[in-house]
This record gives structure tokens, C-alpha cells and sequence, in this order.
């Protein structure tokens, strides 16, 4: 890495950094600021585009084979991905739980904490984070590549609305798909869980089953469902907008798939927080 | 070039004014006033970056101007929301200049496109109107070509079946992007008839960009020249024979299709 200085040009150097013109601490920090507005309008530009996806799925045509296709393609496609990560999160959450139990030995509560853990916070928060890495970065690049060819523009000659088409259907699909594969992995993640607990430790199924009822409620699944659904909704209005927002060549549909992977995981996290905080305060925690 | 804009004209279907458009710190079109006659063929032509494309985008609302006002058939089209525009859009179809061919489905299916989504006609029947079309444009004699994707065609062709495409509803406007950029010379001539016949028998309202000299004083019935971001010359084929602006007599006359004074050679 060459020196500010030694550059010729100076091109990329910020100007309170330029040489002659002496360091303003000042400046620089006001620039770490610098893109906060820019992150506000970027939020406010992912609302509108959310809106005007839900606004369309009122308005005809109905075009069912989109919504298929696209259920096929987060749904059917993610299903081999989250059956496999679910089975070994379950069975090493198991194995991490057994661990830390057997000090007091209540290994018999390894159910319990296994099952709640997926439920709550596992289960959803993985399952958003592969159907991003697989699908949604799939449907950023698909619009992308569509953007730059021109299309999207092509859709419009024939007075089909872009986000009607292409955006609604994935948003529906990823919406209802992602809570779905949700359940696929809680499923996996207790199997994973037996296997490792009955099967390798064998720990009293007889026990584990019974503290695991009498700790998991549903209210615990049907609160990490309705997380699956707030993330599935954020994952498709990620991928879209980077996609349907390119501009340039090939390298620039690189870079808005690598966005749409990244600003899903930050946002998914970020509200995952937020959903908690929200949730506690509706369904207090019930505990054992 | 009077009136009021505001209003359906029967001579002027597009009225644009004073339409201006930049990116970035390019400033692309500074200002260009036209005039696009109902039922006839009005040629743009004009060097390469001048901004024709964007010109034409503009015109069905693919792009959105920084100023100005496009009026369709008497209703401004800038600032339309969602619904309104598509209401507009339903009166036009677009050739690209680079096709722009939905590469997730085939030959036929991107053809017949514009039917499916608008109708609800027996398959046969838009079988039939696609295999016509294929014909038309020299298109049949591949074999199977109807199950081929746009990946696997050749750029004249994909160009083609852009234009089967844009021309099966038979929209009331049809823009062209360079229509046949890229062909051999026999194809072109059969683009060319075919934009002309469009227009002749179902009155379609045609804007063509081209770069094909010989083609435009051939079919034109209207051109115009965009020059540094406006519109330098703009009039009938005689009238721009008789009285050529000096750029667009330099402009035509170095490609060696046309003679000026004596009219096309
Ligand atoms: N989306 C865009 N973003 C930035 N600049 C653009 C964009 N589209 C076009 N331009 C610029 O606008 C100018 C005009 O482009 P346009 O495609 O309209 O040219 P053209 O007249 O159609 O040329 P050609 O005959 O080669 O097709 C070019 O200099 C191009 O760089
Ligand atoms: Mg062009």
C-alpha cells in the first residue's frame, strides 16, 4: 500500500487529509458522520419499494405461476441447505448444552434447552441467514443482470409493472417460505438434538421429553415464526432493491449481490433485537 | 407547430418540449422540441453517444427527464404515477437497440409475451400469430429456433425476434432503436418494408432511430437530427432534401447514400 502522499494525483484522498492542507480532527470526524443521511434515505428507498410491492399484489393481473416459481425457488431450492445446518446446529447446541449441564448434572434439561433455543433464536435467525446466502442473493442477481440487459425496461414497453412482476412475487414467496424452512430446521435441529443426546449420551429420553413439554410452549415457535416472516420480508426487499438498482457492467451486479447478502444479514440482526424487545414486552416469557 | 398541447392533435401525436436530461455531470439532451406526425414514419438520426436512446426512452416513460414536458396524444406524461403511465404505455412497444430479450424464456414465449399478458386467447391461435411473424422476418428457416433461448441465437437474430416482439399487439406507437443495426443487407431490406408496411396498412405511428442512411431517405416520411442535445433539423423528406441543415448535410452526405440538390440517388 503506497502513501497518501505518494499518490500523483491525490484522487481518493479526502480533502481535509490532502497534503498542505494540515489535519482537521474535526473534519474527519464529522466525515464518519457523513453517511448517515445517506443511510436514512437508503432506508426510506427500501420502505417505498416495500410499499409500492404490497400496493401491486391488490391490483391485477393475479400472475399465480410467478408466485409458484418463486415459492419453488426459496422454498423447494433451500430445503437440502436448511435440512443439513439445522440437523447440526440442533446437535451441537445439544452437545454445548450437555457440556455446560453436566456440571450441575441435569443433563436432563438438554431438551429443554435445545428446543428453546431453536424456537427463540436458532431457528430463524440461521434459517434467514442461509435462504439469504442461497436465494436471496440469487434474486438480486437475477434482477441485476435483467436491469443492465434492459429487461426491466422491456417489461414496462408492454405496460407490466416491474415491481408487480418481479418484485412481488418475491417478497410473498420469501414471506411465506422462510417461516416454513423455519419449522423445517426446528424439526431437523431436534433430531440433530436426539441423536446426540438419547443416541450418543444416553440421556433418559423418558426425562428429556418431559422437561422439554413442560418448557417450550408454542407461543415460543409461533414467536420465532413470526421473526421468519419479518426476515424473509427483508431479505426479498434487500435483494430487489440492490438488483433492481444497478447501474454499469458485470462487475456491478458482483457488487449489488454482495450488498444484498450483506444489508440483509446486518438488517435481520438489527431487528432481530428489535422483534425481541417488541415480543417480550407482548408475550411476557413464561419460563419453566 | 401551434396549438394547444394540452389537447388531442390530429396532425401531432408525441408534442415534446423543450426536454432536457443529464447524467451526471453530462447534460444529454439540452432542451429538444419535436414533433412526432400520427400514422407516419418519423426517422431520428444524429452521430453515436448523441443521445438518441435516452431520447427514445424518455418518450414512453423509461426514463424520467430532469425538465420538461412530453405530451401524448395531448396528456403530459412526466410525473404520472404507476397506474396512469401504464395507461399511456399500453399505446406503445419498443425495439431495442440490444434487444433486451427476456433470457429466461424462449423464442416463442418472449414473442408471444405481449398476447399472454394482455389476453386470453386459445394457444393456437397465438401459435399461429408467432409463426406468421417468424416468417415474416426470415426467422422460420432456422431449425427450432421456437424452443431456442436467446443465449443461443445470433445478435441479427435476437434483433429480430425483439422486433416480433414489439410488433405482434400492434401497439399504436412503435418505437424503433435501431431496427437493423447489425443486419445483412437483405434482412435490413426486410425490416425496412416491414416498418414501412406497419405504417402503411395499420397506421402505426413509427420513430425510428438509424444509423442506415440509404434505409431512412428510403422510408422516412419525417426526419430529424439530434446534435449536441437538441434538435438541429426537423422536417419532411423533401423539405430536408431540398433545404439540408448544414450539419445534417455533412453528417448525410459523408456516409455517400444521398446526394443533396437532386434528391436520393
Ligand atoms: N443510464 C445512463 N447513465 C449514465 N449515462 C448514460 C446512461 N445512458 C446513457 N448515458 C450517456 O448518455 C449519452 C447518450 O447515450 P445514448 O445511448 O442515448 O446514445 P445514442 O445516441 O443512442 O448512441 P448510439 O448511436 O451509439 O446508440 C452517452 O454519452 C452515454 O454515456
Ligand atoms: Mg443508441
Amino acid at each position: 500500500m503506497t502513501a497518501p502522499a505518494a499518490t500523483p494525483t491525490g484522487a481518493g484522498v479526502p480533502p481535509e487529509l490532502a497534503p498542505g492542507r494540515g489535519f482537521r480532527p474535526l473534519a474527519a470526524v464529522g466525515r464518519l458522520f457523513a453517511p448517515l443521511p445517506g443511510v436514512v434515505a437508503l432506508f426510506g428507498e427500501h420502505i417505498i419499494l416495500l410499499a409500492r410491492a404490497l400496493i401491486w399484489l391488490f391490483r391485477r393481473p393475479f400472475r399465480l405461476r410467478l408466485f409458484l416459481d418463486q415459492m419453488e425457488f426459496v422454498g423447494v431450492g433451500s430445503l437440502p441447505i436448511i435440512m443439513l445446518v439445522g440437523f447440526f446446529t440442533g446437535a451441537v447446541t445439544a452437545l454445548q448444552a450437555i457440556l455446560a449441564l453436566s456440571l450441575f448434572e441435569q443433563q436432563r434439561y438438554v431438551g429443554f434447552g435445545v428446543g428453546i433455543s431453536l424456537a427463540r433464536e436458532l431457528a430463524p435467525v440461521f434459517t434467514a441467514l442461509m435462504v439469504t446466502a442461497r436465494a436471496g442473493s440469487g434474486m438480486a442477481t437475477e434482477l441485476a443482470s435483467m436491469r443492465i440487459t434492459e429487461q426491466v425496461d422491456a417489461l414496462t414497453t408492454f405496460a407490466v409493472n416491474p415491481v408487480q412482476y418481479l418484485v412481488t412475487p418475491r417478497l410473498v414467496a420469501s414471506a411465506l417460505m422462510v417461516p416454513v424452512l423455519c419449522m423445517v430446521f426446528n424439526i431437523l435441529g431436534l433430531i440433530g438434538g436426539y441423536v446426540v443426546a438419547i443416541i450418543s449420551y444416553q440421556i433418559d429420553l423418558g426425562q428429556v421429553l418431559e422437561l422439554f413439554r413442560h418448557g417450550v410452549d408454542p407461543i415460543d415457535y409461533f414467536q420465532g415464526l413470526i421473526k421468519a416472516f419479518f426476515f424473509g420480508v427483508t431479505m426479498a426487499t434487500c435483494a430487489c432493491y440492490q438488483g433492481l438498482n444497478v447501474r454499469g457492467g458485470a462487475k456491478e451486479v458482483g457488487l449489488a449481490t454482495t450488498r444484498a447478502v450483506v444489508s440483509t444479514s446486518v438488517t435481520v440482526l438489527v431487528l432481530d433485537y428489535l422483534l425481541i424487545q417488541i415480543m417480550n414486552v407482548l408475550f411476557p416469557y413464561g419460563g419453566m | 407547430m401551434a396549438g394547444d398541447l394540452t389537447t388531442r392533435d390530429e396532425r401531432w401525436q408525441i408534442r415534446i418540449r423543450d426536454l432536457h436530461k443529464s447524467f451526471g455531470a453530462q447534460h444529454v439532451l439540452r432542451g429538444v422540441n419535436l414533433d412526432v406526425e400520427r400514422g407516419k414514419i418519423n426517422i431520428i438520426i444524429g452521430g453515436s453517444g448523441q443521445g438518441k436512446s435516452v431520447f427514445m426512452k424518455h418518450l414512453m416513460g423509461l426514463l424520467a427527464p430532469d425538465s420538461g414536458h412530453i405530451f401524448v396524444d395531448g396528456q403530459d406524461i412526466i410525473g404520472l404515477g404507476d397506474v396512469a403511465i401504464g395507461k399511456i404505455q399500453r399505446k406503445f412497444g419498443m425495439v431495442f437497440q440490444y434487444a433486451a430479450l427476456f433470457d429466461s424464456m424462449n423464442v416463442v414465449e418472449n414473442i408471444a409475451f405481449p398476447l399472454l399478458e394482455r389476453y386470453r386467447l386459445p394457444k393456437t391461435e397465438v401459435m399461429e400469430r408467432v409463426r406468421a411473424l417468424l416468417t415474416r422476418l426470415d426467422l422460420a428457416s432456422t431449425a427450432g429456433i421456437e424452443q431456442k433461448f436467446p443465449a443461443e441465437l445470433s445478435g441479427g437474430m435476437r434483433k429480430r425476434v425483439g422486433l416480433a416482439r414489439a410488433l405482434i399487439d400492434r401497439p399504436e406507437i412503435l418505437l424503433y432503436d435501431e431496427p437493423t443495426t447489425g443486419l445483412d443487407p437483405i434482412a435490413t431490406k426486410n425490416v425496412d418494408e416491414m416498418i414501412r408496411r406497419t405504417a402503411d396498412e395499420f397506421g402505426v405511428t413509427s420513430v425510428v432511430i438509424s444509423h442506415d442512411m440509404a434505409s431512412t431517405f428510403r422510408i422516412a416520411d419525417r426526419v430529424a437530427m439530434l446534435y449536441e442535445g437538441v434538435i438541429v433539423a426537423n422536417g419532411t423528406r423533401p423539405e430536408i432534401l431540398a433545404a439540408p441543415h448544414p450539419v445534417l448535410r455533412e453528417f448525410v452526405e459523408t456516409s455517400g447514400a444521398v446526394r443533396f440538390g437532386g434528391g436520393p440517388s
